[in-house]
């Protein structure tokens, strides 16, 4: 999926001198002898769409209430825009969150909702009209005002929801699942929707999600989180196409992953013998990892090229074997190539022909794989 | 739908008849013209006058009225407080304690929870002088503590459904935690809490056991004067007296059944509406 | 609903001024919060009116009668000199196990109690299936009507079978008047009224957690059953029956414990010699004014009822705790 997200022309995450917005440092929460978050460090930065991507009790919902203010850590601080908020109860905190129920207060009309915040905190009543006015109509739902909450569909209660975490201008939004209610179509709509209205009042966002899709689409930044921890920080084409470890590689996207042993280990190259592919692998970028060592390779399904002939070159990057099984998808199809040594391999090839033009390769074919060196990435751990 | 077998059906009406016939024929009984409770000797409303002229009997009703009304009050703060410890506090100190002590009344026989109190303000009146004799007092206090549990349980059990996250979403918006009680879970839960006063209100209104224990002299309440009528004997003016009761009870229940019935059917179209429109 | 609001603000205000502000800052420094308040009221409560109670129901059951208010001898004395004097005596039980009327008594109340409680499921289990499975209309109607009952009076209720089982009552009016009968039957203040006014009172607390737990269950669960080829009856005895447990469990102990005590209707309904243990205790409370016996007589209902006031509360914390 294209990235609706113009280039970051500025990544404070790599600027050292750069002053994180919100920092978690060495956060963990334990509930009895369940640790649910792990000795986590996080800098997230002013104007931020942070996503924290993560399994069912990976921890990422908690590391959202901590933030939030609902749990008190076991250990570790919260620092908010320079202030330490750690010990601050959630009605004092200057961030708002966004619930995957919602949780639009049933007996309240649409105005009510939005105006709760405002009202705590004893804004003037004109200008809390104002100010509710002018989110519904940021939100598109102004000609809802007094509506109640059961009179509206999935996608409305979303974005009657958003305005309430909004209208407080809050210095972090946390928004908690904010798209799985609703369905696919609507979903992809409202997500180039809340990019724009992030751009528009450049609160920091995080966003606590487990679909990746969702993820890659809205974040500036993604946090994958494995049992508690965070197995790698960084924009989604670093995720995607340079996992730093097995987990992350297998978590993000679909992977054909190798063991192997490191045979050639220079600066710029490496080559990898595998057993389990019966060939060898030349990669394009260098490893950090002792001579003979055990590493994993993993190669995405679409970076496989798919042919009849033998590919011309010397023997790295390439394998034979038998087409098992063919899933036709629409615009891509899915091949299951079995190899010599019994592993079977995954390639997703697009469809650029349409079905009945041109000879296609079916089951039984035998084929030939090949990749170029820098599609394969080594992950050591 | 109906999948319902021939001996299930007929269970269910038998049932019914098992319920309503007595009260039936205790309404019909109260236009007889007979003294004789059960001959019928023509119809007449002679012993609802009788029972308007029996100042016992009114005095008694209206006692009792007093009583239930001050017992549902207490009963509901009392459960509520009670009902929120449980549903929302997780496991603090002690909670396993509350626990029982919230739903033991509810299955505690009268007659110990009767003794058990009665003994209680003897021994509390030798102690410290309080509560002077026995009366209205001490029936409230009884009546509190057997109906509280019955509010706590009702209370309870409506905040176990009721999304937590409402809460957590008023707390984040900066209200503070007696705040967001008394703005979003306090209206919410307020038909479960209605309910669970008028379950008060009737299960002291109606106790006969608990109340002779502790009651006092002059403090009659309905049940007590009714009970020591009924020893005596079937008596024409009790057959009115509980009919005017079931009648207002009944009234009462359907009017407020027919409400929630059509408000549930009116927010169910504008919920389908609002899904439609959307599409 | 700006009612809330208002009352939001008034609790603020509350909160800003004076008294309030120094006692909660002086809780708070302490430690306290307001749910430590609202814990404790009804735990206090709770405590003081019905632990306690039992405590000293406890004490009296172990101390002797006299002829006075209140008409039992304290536990504890002053002697002259200092010494304190304790006189615990078990007498009271003792005085139980020797009579028979007591223990006969007891067991009759567990008797009828559990045959009372098997007649409301009998009864109550078909009906709260039929209601289940209405169509959704009218299920909340009839729930209504079983509720209706338990609205009203149960003392008059109780009192309308009198008009109907006594011996110029309805039914036998009825048969005689067909020519069945001769002789009116007797029914009343026999164990047969008991049994009627026992069922007839408890039989809607048997019915709704009946229902609660029927209505529960997965419809598709018999529909799998009946597809893998197991019949109706088999199907209800294998997979309703077990699924529906905690109803059946709470419904038996709502009716169980309470007619264990029960005191209106074996005095109204049943004979001189249905003995029942409340109405036991009732006697000895009003009629000879045995504070201790009588206490003796609760005590040991206590310990006959708790197993199944646990089983109760047990099944009550599941019910409460499956719906997080």
């Amino acid at each position: 999926m294209a990235s609706p997200r113009p280039e970051q022309k500025n990544e404070p995450w790599k600027d050292p001198g750069a002053q994180p917005y919100v920092r978690l440092e060495k956060l963990t929460k334990r509930f009895g002898d369940f640790v649910a978050v792990d000795d986590v460090t996080l800098n997230i930065y002013r104007g931020e769409i942070f996503c924290l991507l993560g399994g069912s009790g990976s921890g990422k919902t908690t590391l959202l209430r901590m933030m939030a203010g609902f749990e008190r850590p076991s250990e570790g601080r919260i620092w908010i825009d320079g202030a330490d908020v750690t010990a601050t109860p959630p009605y004092e905190r200057p961030v708002n969150m966004m619930f995957q129920s919602y949780a639009l207060f049933p007996h309240m009309s649409v105005q009510k909702n939005v105006a709760f915040g405002l009202r705590q905190d004893k804004v003037a009543a004109g200008e809390i009209d104002q100010r509710v006015t002018d989110i519904l109509k940021l939100v598109r739902m102004e000609q809802f005002a007094k509506r109640m909450p059961h009179q509206l569909s999935g996608g409305q209660r979303q974005r009657v929801a958003l305005a309430r975490a909004l209208v407080k201008r809050p210095k972090l939004l946390l928004l908690d699942e904010p798209l799985a209610a609703l369905d696919r179509k609507l979903r992809e709509h409202t997500q180039f929707e809340l990019l724009n209205i992030q751009e528009k009042l450049g609160v920091t966002f995080v966003v606590v999600t487990h679909d990746q899709e969702e993820a890659m689409t809205l974040a500036t930044r993604i946090g994958v989180m494995n049992h508690g921890g965070i197995a790698q920080i960084g924009t989604a084409s670093d995720i995607y196409e340079y996992p730093g470890s097995r987990f992350v590689a297998d978590f993000i996207g679909s992977v054909n992953m190798f063991e192997g042993r490191l045979v050639e280990d220079e600066p710029d190259y490496v080559r990898v013998a595998s057993d389990e592919l019966g060939g060898t692998f030349h990669v394009g970028h260098g490893v950090s990892a002792a001579p003979d060592a055990t590493v994993w390779v993993a190669l995405r399904p679409e970076k496989i090229v798919l042919s009849r002939e033998r590919p011309d070159g010397d023997g790295d990057n390439r394998v034979e074997g038998v087409v098992a099984e063919v899933a036709y998808r629409g615009d891509q199809s899915i091949y299951l190539v079995k190899l010599a040594t019994g592993r079977q391999m995954r390639v997703t090839q697009p469809n650029t022909l349409r079905t009945g033009t041109g000879e296609r390769i079916r089951w039984d074919d035998r084929v030939w794989l090949s990749w170029d060196s820098s599609s394969p990435v080594v992950v050591t751990q | 739908m109906n999948r319902r077998s021939h001996f299930v059906t007929a269970m269910m009406v038998a049932g019914f008849l098992f319920l309503y016939l007595p009260i039936v024929l205790m309404i019909a009984f109260s236009f007889n013209e007979s003294r004789l409770v059960t001959v019928w000797g023509g119809f007449s409303t002679k012993w609802y006058g009788e029972l308007f002229r029996n100042q016992q009997i009114l005095g008694a009703a209206w006692l009792s009225f007093k009583i239930a009304a001050m017992n549902a009050t207490g009963a509901t703060v009392l459960g509520t407080l009670a009902g929120l410890a449980l549903a929302r506090f997780g496991h603090f100190c002690g909670r396993p304690l509350l626990t029982g002590l919230a739903t033991a009344p509810l299955v505690m026989p009268e007659v110990i929870t009767g003794l058990s109190l009665l003994l209680l303000f003897v021994a509390m009146e030798q102690a410290i002088g309080w509560p002077e004799g026995r009366g209205i007092t001490t029936i409230t206090i009884a009546h509190m503590t057997f109906s509280m549990a019955y509010v706590t349980v009702v209370v309870q059990s409506r905040l176990a459904t009721l999304d937590e996250s409402l809460e957590e979403a008023a707390m984040d918006l900066g209200a503070r935690p007696a705040k967001v009680f008394f703005l979003i879970t306090l209206p919410i839960i307020l038909p479960a809490i209605l309910a669970g006063w008028l379950l008060a209100f009737t299960l002291s209104w109606d106790d006969l056991v608990i109340t002779s224990f502790v009651t006092g002299p002059g403090s009659s309440t309905l049940p007590v004067v009714i009970f020591s009528k009924v020893r005596l004997g079937v008596s024409p003016d009790i057959n009115a007296l509980a009919t005017l009761l079931v009648l207002a009870v009944a009234t009462f229940t359907t009017v407020f059944g027919l409400y929630m019935i059509r408000q549930q059917k009116r927010r169910d179209l504008e919920v389908q509406r609002a899904i439609a429109a959307n599409e | 609903m700006s009612k809330p609001f208002l009352l939001g603000e008034l609790l603020a205000w509350i909160r800003a001024h004076g008294p309030w502000r120094w006692a909660s800052q002086g809780l708070r420094a302490r430690g306290y919060s307001g749910r430590t308040l609202v814990t404790a009221v009804p735990y206090l409560w709770l405590a003081l009116f019905f632990l306690l109670p039992f405590l000293i129901v406890l004490k009296i059951s172990v101390s002797e009668m006299q002829l006075a208010m209140p008409p039992y001898q304290p536990l504890v004395s002053w002697i002259s000199d200092g010494v304190i004097a304790l006189r615990i005596s078990f007498e009271n039980y003792l005085f139980l196990l020797e009579d028979s009327l007591y223990w006969k008594s007891y067991l009759n109340s567990i008797r009828t109690a559990a045959i009372s409680t098997v007649i409301c499921l009998l009864i109550g289990y078909p009906m709260a299936y039929g209601i289940a499975r209405s169509p959704a209309a009218w299920r909340n109607l009839l729930l209504l009507l079983v509720m209706l009952p338990f609205w009203t009076s149960f003392l008059l209720r109780v009192y309308a079978w009198i008009g109907i089982l006594k011996n110029n009552g309805v039914i036998n009016n009825l048969l005689m008047a067909l020519g069945i009968i001769d002789e009116p039957i007797v029914m009343l203040q026999t164990n047969f009224a008991m049994y009627i006014g026992i069922v007839y009172s408890y039989l809607p607390f048997m019915v709704l957690p009946l229902y609660t737990a029927i209505e529960k269950l997965d419809q598709s669960l018999l529909e799998a059953a009946a597809n893998l080829g197991c019949r109706p009856v088999k199907a209800f005895f294998r997979i309703t029956v077990p699924l529906t447990m905690t109803g059946i469990i709470a419904g038996c102990m709502l009716v169980f414990i309470p007619a264990v005590g029960e005191f209106v209707i074996p005095a109204l309904l049943g004979g001189p010699d249905s003995l029942m243990i409340g109405r036991v205790l009732w006697e000895e409370f009003f009629n000879n004014r045995d504070w201790p016996v009588a206490s003796a007589v609760a005590i040991v209902m206590l310990f006959v009822l708790v197993i199944p006031i646990m089983i109760y509360q047990r099944s009550q914390g599941q019910q409460l705790g499956a719906h997080r």
